[in-house]
């Protein structure tokens, strides 16, 4: 009953983070002081023109009403019309929405396995100066910006020093990115990048912890061999704040794509999102920054469920 | 011989035995490099910002030291003058960030009930979307002048710093002295300012550190993604982005600026480690 209780608590939190964030998104695109139709067509537009966005936009009814009419449009799953492509916005992005999950997802698998082995042999090995070498580098990974990370990958990699890689990805329009298998490398390998560190010493300290306990010491002391005691007893319970920090790194990868598909030219939902900005294509910032939100307040609810449901002590704990 | 060890112990301050860390003088030594280089750096540059030099995407001219950019600006002296807004404006918005974030935690710790759950529940709101979207939206209707990429980067500090001291200060509010404190008839504000805020103060040091290096990650991405308060002026993260296109011709317009972030974050990011674990002994993340 617990468990319920707590999924159900945190379902309505998560509903209720996501309506504060749309309210948010909202009104900063379209409730602010500044007229959002002269924001959008600029400084020398026709008074006929301006009236006519104010039209679409709605502009003209009361700022509640606008907003409730345009949460009950997502809900029906209508978002609204690109500005700039006047295409749905679900006809535009949903192409690049499915090239962005590409890259995510394989940053992920990618980066998860890599991290649980990196920090788990830290902590077998620790203060050895492969762990401390670890720390050291994985420290300075983790304080780069993604856009750092991604330019000295392109000097690197792809023009000055070695020419493996292509510095931009050429995706046609509709063509899957795994066509384009070396296009893709670099976005990917920063995006692990950026998540290793995180999650490679959450494990390290957990793993550190674990192997302090005292059933790893009775599991020894029982004669359990080494191979059994880290793999079968020490591994499993060092789990449990990973799952906490994987997911807030799937949420960060979400903000970080828009940063990496801006700096290698991916044709993904992060890069139409910074060129929707440049041109104030209202409806295509509104749903991302909304989508981007729902992934975000999803992902930390899986994880929050996850996470009580590895760790035992915590499933009793709940009120 | 136990308790003499702990007296020393006890004496060395938090920022001496976080200096006695290798990362710590390394960190330090680094950050005070780029930091000189910034803030000195204007009063060397042999040309101004946007002076025309010579051929746009030139390594080898006469006169300069890395050649020109993709507009034919000296590099080098682009260099110099672009490390002073992103240092000025990551450290303000540290500042207000820290502050603003701090106090709020340590009232939510002392001031339980309604207040408490209001605030702790806002930042959990903002903490569950991306700090980069927040201050991408707010800079791209706002408009990017410098005090609007100091707000989007204060928002996305505050409810951070404000969880962390939030913790911190729950475990200080129930201790003896806060309740003699308060029998004694202090006043809220005496207490909060006077009594808890004082006994956070190693995990505000780590908070600021961490703070300032996401800070200036996040303004120099901004400035990557060309949102900054002058778009023709030198800014390191604007020309990273300006001279990508011509990286296998003039990569030093790139690698110049793209050395300078990354020492500096990585400096501020090696003390903050040295910081965290003389506090705590744990590993922190970005979204903590």
């Amino acid at each position: 009953m617990g468990i319920f209780k707590f999924v159900l608590r945190r379902l309505a939190f998560g509903l209720g983070a996501l309506i504060a964030i749309s309210a948010a998104i909202f009104f900063v695109t379209q409730g602010l002081p500044a007229d959002p139709a002269k924001t959008i067509l600029g400084r020398d537009a026709t008074p006929e023109n301006l009236d006519a966005l104010r039209a679409v936009l709605g502009l003209d009814r009361p700022l509640l009403s606008q907003y409730f009419g345009w949460l009950a449009d997502v809900v029906r799953g209508d978002f609204g019309t690109s500005f700039t492509t006047q295409m749905s916005v679900s006809t535009y992005l949903g192409p690049r929405f499915g090239n962005s999950l590409f890259i995510m997802l394989v940053g992920t698998i990618v980066s998860i396995p890599i991290s649980l082995i990196l920090g788990g042999y830290m902590a077998l090995k620790r203060d050895s100066l492969f762990d401390t070498s670890s720390s050291f580098t994985t420290l300075v990974f983790a304080a780069l910006p993604e856009f750092v990370m991604g330019t000295g990958l392109i000097v690197i990699f792809a023009t000055t020093v070695f020419q493996w890689f292509p510095a931009v990805v050429f995706l046609e329009e509709g063509a899957a990115p795994w066509t384009n298998p070396m296009g893709v490398v670099l976005p990917i390998t920063t995006l692990v990048l950026g998540c290793i560190p995180y999650v490679s010493r959450t494990m390290r300290a957990s793993m550190v912890e674990v192997l302090e306990s005292d059933y790893i010491e009775m599991a020894r002391l029982k004669g359990v061999s080494e191979r059994n005691v880290l793999l079968r007893h020490a591994f499993p319970n060092a789990l449990g704040p990973v799952f906490q920090v994987s997911a807030l790194n799937i949420a960060y990868l979400v903000g970080g794509a828009v940063i990496v598909e801006r700096l290698f030219n991916y044709p993904g939902v992060g890069s139409a999102l910074t060129d929707a900005i440049r041109v104030r294509d209202l409806p295509v910032i509104q749903f991302l920054s909304l989508l981007i939100g729902g992934v975000y307040v999803l992902t930390n609810l899986v994880a929050d469920v996850a996470t009580v449901l590895v760790t035992p002590r915590l499933r009793t704990t709940l009120k | 011989m136990t308790i003499e060890v702990e007296e020393v112990s006890k004496k060395t301050s938090f920022v001496a035995s976080a200096w006695k860390m290798h990362r710590a003088k390394i960190g330090f030594a680094i950050t005070i490099v780029v930091v000189a280089f910034a803030l000195a750096g204007p009063f060397f540059a042999p040309f101004t910002a946007t002076e025309f030099v010579d051929m746009p995407n030139t390594v080898d001219v006469p006169g300069t030291f890395f050649g020109t950019d993709f507009l034919g600006q000296d590099v080098w002296s682009r260099f110099l003058l672009g490390g002073r807004s992103i240092l000025f404006l990551g450290a303000m918005s540290t500042i207000i960030g820290v502050l603003a974030g701090a106090m709020l935690g340590v009232i939510a710790a002392y001031i339980k009930g309604s207040l408490n759950s209001v605030i702790m529940r806002t930042f959990d709101i903002i903490i569950a979307f991306p700090g980069i979207l927040w201050a991408l939206l707010l800079v791209s209707m706002l408009g990017s002048s410098s005090l609007l990429i100091i707000l989007a980067t204060v928002i996305s500090t505050v409810p951070r710093v404000g969880r962390i001291i939030y913790g911190a200060a729950v475990a200080v509010v129930e201790k003896d002295f806060v309740s003699a404190a308060t029998a004694i008839g202090e006043s809220r504000f005496r207490i909060v300012f006077r009594e808890v805020l004082p006994n956070v103060t190693s995990t505000l040091l780590v908070e600021t550190n961490l703070r300032f290096t996401y800070s200036i990650g996040g303004i120099a991405s901004l400035a990557f993604l060309g949102f900054t308060s002058d778009p023709t002026g030198a800014n390191w993260g604007t020309m990273v982005q300006e001279n990508s296109s011509a990286i296998i011709l003039q990569p030093w317009g790139v690698v110049l600026p793209v050395i300078a972030i990354a020492l500096l974050t990585i400096g501020t990011g090696l003390i903050g480690d040295a910081f965290s674990r003389v506090s705590a002994g744990i590993d922190r993340g970005r979204n903590d």
